[in-house]
């Protein structure tokens, strides 16, 4: 397999791809593959550039980028989910330190990853210009010069006209007539024909290379839009509980991860209010019981700061697109109304409490932090339950991801919550570490558990909680990305391009004429593929019954 | 959202079945075929013998009418036993050809056991990894009976209904899963469209795995038969009957090159469209998107080593191999044991 194969498809225009210099007849033999580096500083710059633009490196470039993507799918990564990330880090010390160090908890911006696509880009760069400059001398001039010797091409014939004048029953064209069909043909046959003195020059398929050279160009286009919209985009995240608000402004957002060339600026000004969130579970089959089928958010919008309100469905599979920014629904959840009051009978909480469900049936971890309470903070953690059932030993669980049964599990504490020092808290994590506990299923005063509609007045007078009602409540992402488009219709445009250098075929074919001493018309053939070309031999075929149907051709004399 | 119908869900589950037990007789058969490989050749040798001798006494008569080129005819070395454009030389494989005969109507009992999944849920039948498994089988097997019409691929029979059997068979005992709407997230337009493209994309490079496997073990085959040793006594009969490595890599070229278009616009193109609409991004390195990139980039890598000095033949194969290997990992193990945005295994917690 070593060996020169005939006909050995040669897809990108890399600097050794054997292409035309070893399929040319003209140039068989080919030149030497590398040459000796030459010394002196612009010497060893131009081999470098000879290296990083070959065929080999590209190839070799192309398969570390595999291999130096897989990481990202064994590691937790930031860009996901940096929690993740640091409790991988806590879990494995040392390793974790050094794997972090080595970027391989930021894989695909880090710096050897972005080293191999950028080298793998240039290199591919670096091939594009000079291919495109030849492929635009190719499409410019005529087809090539007629190889002498057209029986050494790999699919090639002859056939004899038959003249009266050499005695046979038809009488062929002469030499310049033949010529001229023989033109026709192969223009009907969509070749680009050159006619020349005694000979005629042919090639089709030149979409072929454009195809590859849109391809790669395209690839080019896309990594441009990627980087463009990770300067320019930004997106967000909101927690929307029904009859609430959001307005498109930066002191409105939960999350918010703006580009490098973010402006405030460029916010779309809109808003969207939650009317009703509406779920659908599965309550019919068996082994699929409860599962969600169907989520329905009515919202109501508003373009523009005295836009016309107008309500909209927001589903999953169904963003919203407000003036360029597009809105996704996805999460959602239960937020218990819940109202502490604390031991001097203050309000000290009062609202709706964001749960975060945890499986298919809404078990949802609960926090409360009550800071303005007095004469302590008081906090609370638990979990709501939107059918609760006992499970046996007093523990309930919930046993359905609808309202069947709403009930609140709580533990409370009182004590120092660490609001007041100013540093950024996680609302949905209390450390409990340095308060002192108040109700709790291992304390004589047991947990709390609440129905909708009941109050639990505090041990030690602390104060008291109630459980007022249940609202709905959406999670959604906030998208702005001005490129997006254009990586789309680049990804579409290689596409294009990829179908076009794959199946399309690129030939040349030469017709040569001459008069043999009988005086008849001998017509000789020639076709050489420019790449991988399977059905050549057809051609070959098509080609000659076409030549046949047009001339009265002589039976071929019988070989001795 | 319209019911399930159970019954008809309950037929789609035997007839997963009985067409699981019919491409196994196939398998078998195909595989009875192969040991009596020598049989078959020294028939075939028989037949070929008779007839050069009798076109020797016919050879006065002139050349055939229909070859191309200059007319002279070509005569056919009398050892060849197959055609490297894989057309049928009338070889006659009676096991073979049973095993044909049984794959057809493993089809057709597996395409009403597909269309009764889908017709019974009310939505395409590639929803969970039991139906995407059961649906790419069916395309592999029908891909294959569809080239067997034109070419005679019937030395591919074993490893390619291997395949087949060993999918169904991952499905039926593996990932079983009852028949179910599927959740918000699925309920797209696109997964007829991204996962069809991704079924097929992945049913031709099982085909091309097995043609890559069968031509490295035929290019050893080559290798040994160049340094003289005979092929006679020891190797693997069955090779003499499958084409040359060359055209093996050629064909599994171009079915890879249709594959790799398929896969560049269903799970990469579609699969961002997709993605923007429900997760809000194109592109997130998702594991699953993770594995899918890696994919593309292993069978380009093949594309362009096919046009690389060096990288030909044997290494070009590798890289193919290797890519379908990354498609079982991003099956079967990315689905399973990685947490990612793609969870819909639908597998029993």
């Amino acid at each position: 397999m070593a060996e020169k194969r005939e006909n050995t498809y040669m897809p990108a225009g890399h600097r050794d791809a054997p292409e035309a210099a070893e399929n040319d007849p003209r140039t068989a033999g080919g030149k030497p593959e590398v040459a000796t580096p030459a010394l002196g500083v612009k010497g060893m710059l131009r081999w470098a550039w000879t290296q990083l633009t070959s065929m080999r490196t590209a190839l070799m470039l192309l398969l570390l980028l595999a291999v130096a993507a897989v990481p990202g799918s064994i590691f937790p990564q930031r860009v996901q989910d940096s929690f993740a990330v640091a409790t991988w880090i806590e879990d494995n010390p040392g390793a974790g330190e050094v794997l972090d160090f080595l970027q391989f908890f930021d894989v695909y911006s880090s710096i050897w990853f972005s080293a191999i696509y950028l080298l793998l880009f240039i290199s591919l760069i670096g091939c594009i210009l000079p291919r495109a400059k030849k492929h635009w001398q190719q499409i410019t001039s005529a087809p090539p010069r007629t190889p002498r010797r057209l029986e050494r091409l790999p699919e090639s014939g002859a056939l004899e006209l038959q003249s009266s004048s050499a005695g046979d029953a038809q009488d062929g064209p002469d030499a310049e007539t033949a010529l001229q069909d023989a033109a026709a043909i192969l223009k009907a046959r969509r070749y680009r024909v050159e006619v020349r003195e005694t000979s005629v020059g042919a090639e089709r398929g030149y979409l072929k290379e454009t195809g590859n050279l849109l391809f790669h160009i395209s690839l080019v286009g896309v990594l441009i839009c990627v980087a463009l919209g990770s300067m320019f985009s930004y997106r967000g995240q909101k927690i929307l509980v029904e009859d609430e608000s959001f307005v498109n402004a930066l002191v409105a957002y939960d999350n918010f991860y703006p580009g490098a060339y973010f402006n405030e600026d460029q916010m779309q000004p809109f808003s969207v209010s939650l009317d009703a969130f509406e779920r659908v579970f599965d309550r019919e089959s068996t082994t699929h019981f409860g599962q969600a089928l169907d989520f329905t958010a009515d919202v109501t919008t508003r373009l523009g700061a005295d836009g016309e309100p107008q309500t909209e469905e927001l589903k999953v599979n169904q963003p919203l697109t407000m003036d360029g920014a597009r809105v996704f629904l996805v999460g959602n959840g239960y937020a218990p109304e819940v109202t502490v009051r604390d031991g001097d009978g203050e309000v000290a909480f009062s609202g709706p409490v964001i749960t975060r469900p945890d499986d298919g049936v809404y078990t949802s971890m609960a926090v409360i932090k009550a800071p303005d309470a007095s004469p302590e903070q008081l906090g609370f953690v638990g979990l709501f339950l939107p059918t609760s059932q006992d499970a046996g030993d007093g523990l309930a669980v919930s046993v359905d991801p609808e309202l069947g049964n709403p009930e609140l599990q709580l533990n409370s504490y009182y004590g120092d919550l660490g609001l007041d020092d100013g540093l950024a808290q996680n609302v949905y994590v209390l450390d409990t570490e340095s308060l002192e506990t108040l109700n709790s299923r291992e304390l004589d005063a047991g947990g709390i558990v609440l129905s909708p509609g009941e109050t639990y007045d505090l041990p030690e007078g602390m104060g008291s909680i109630s459980f007022d009602g249940v609202k709905d409540y959406i999670a959604i992402d906030i998208h702005y990305n001005p490129a997006q488009q254009g990586v789309l219709i680049f990804a579409l445009t290689a596409l294009g391009g990829l179908v076009l250098s794959l199946f399309l075929r690129r030939r040349r074919a030469w017709v040569t004429v001459e008069t043999t001493p009988a005086g008849r018309t001998l017509v000789r053939y020639g076709l050489l593929s420019r790449g991988e070309d399977f059905k050549i031999r057809d051609e070959n075929i098509a080609l000659r019954t076409q030549f046949e149907k047009k001339w009265p051709v002589r039976a071929p004399e019988k070989e001795s | 959202m319209q019911s399930i119908n159970m019954e008809l869900a309950q037929y789609s589950e035997l007839f997963m079945l009985i067409a699981g037990f019919i491409y196994t007789g196939a398998f078998m058969l195909f595989a009875v075929d192969m040991i009596r490989s020598s049989a078959t050749i020294r028939r075939v040798e028989a037949e070929l013998a008779a007839e050069n001798a009798a076109e020797r006494t016919l050879v006065s008569y002139g050349a055939p009418a229909d070859n191309p080129g200059t007319g002279e005819p070509e005569a056919a070395p009398a050892e060849e036993l197959v055609d490297e454009e894989m057309a049928y030389l009338g070889t006659r494989r009676p096991f073979a050809n049973v095993a044909v005969a049984l794959t057809v109507l493993g089809v057709a009992a597996h395409t009403f056991a597909v269309a009764a999944r889908g017709i019974a849920a009310n939505r395409v039948p590639w929803a969970n990894m039991y139906e995407f498994l059961t649906t790419s089988a069916l395309v592999v097997a029908a891909v294959y009976l569809l080239v067997l019409t034109r070419k005679d691929v019937r030395f591919l029979g074993t490893f390619a209904l291997g395949l087949v059997v060993t999918m169904m068979a991952a499905a039926t005992m593996g990932f079983p899963t009852p028949v179910a709407h599927v959740q918000p997230a699925l309920q797209s337009p696109w997964i007829a469209i991204h996962v069809s493209l991704a079924v097929l994309a992945i049913s031709l490079f099982t085909l091309t795995f097995a043609m890559n496997v069968l031509q490295l073990i035929q290019h050893r085959r080559e290798l040994s038969q160049a340094a003289g040793e005979t092929t006679r006594r020891s190797g693997w009969q069955f090779l003499r009957l499958a084409p040359s490595a060359t055209s093996l890599e050629n064909w599994a070229y171009r079915m890879n090159a249709v594959g790799f278009v398929f896969w560049t616009l269903g799970p990469l193109i579609t699969g961002a469209i997709w993605a923007e609409e429900t997760w809000g991004r194109y592109w997130g390195w998702d594991v699953k998107e993770v594995w899918t990139f890696v994919i593309w980039v292993v069978y380009a890598g093949y594309l362009h080593a096919r046009a690389t000095r060096g990288w030909t033949g044997n290494r070009a194969a590798w890289l193919s191999i290797i890519g379908y290997g990354c498609i079982i990992f991003n099956y079967a193990v990315v689905n399973i044991y990685f947490p990612g945005l793609h969870s819909y295994a639908g597998l029993p917690e």
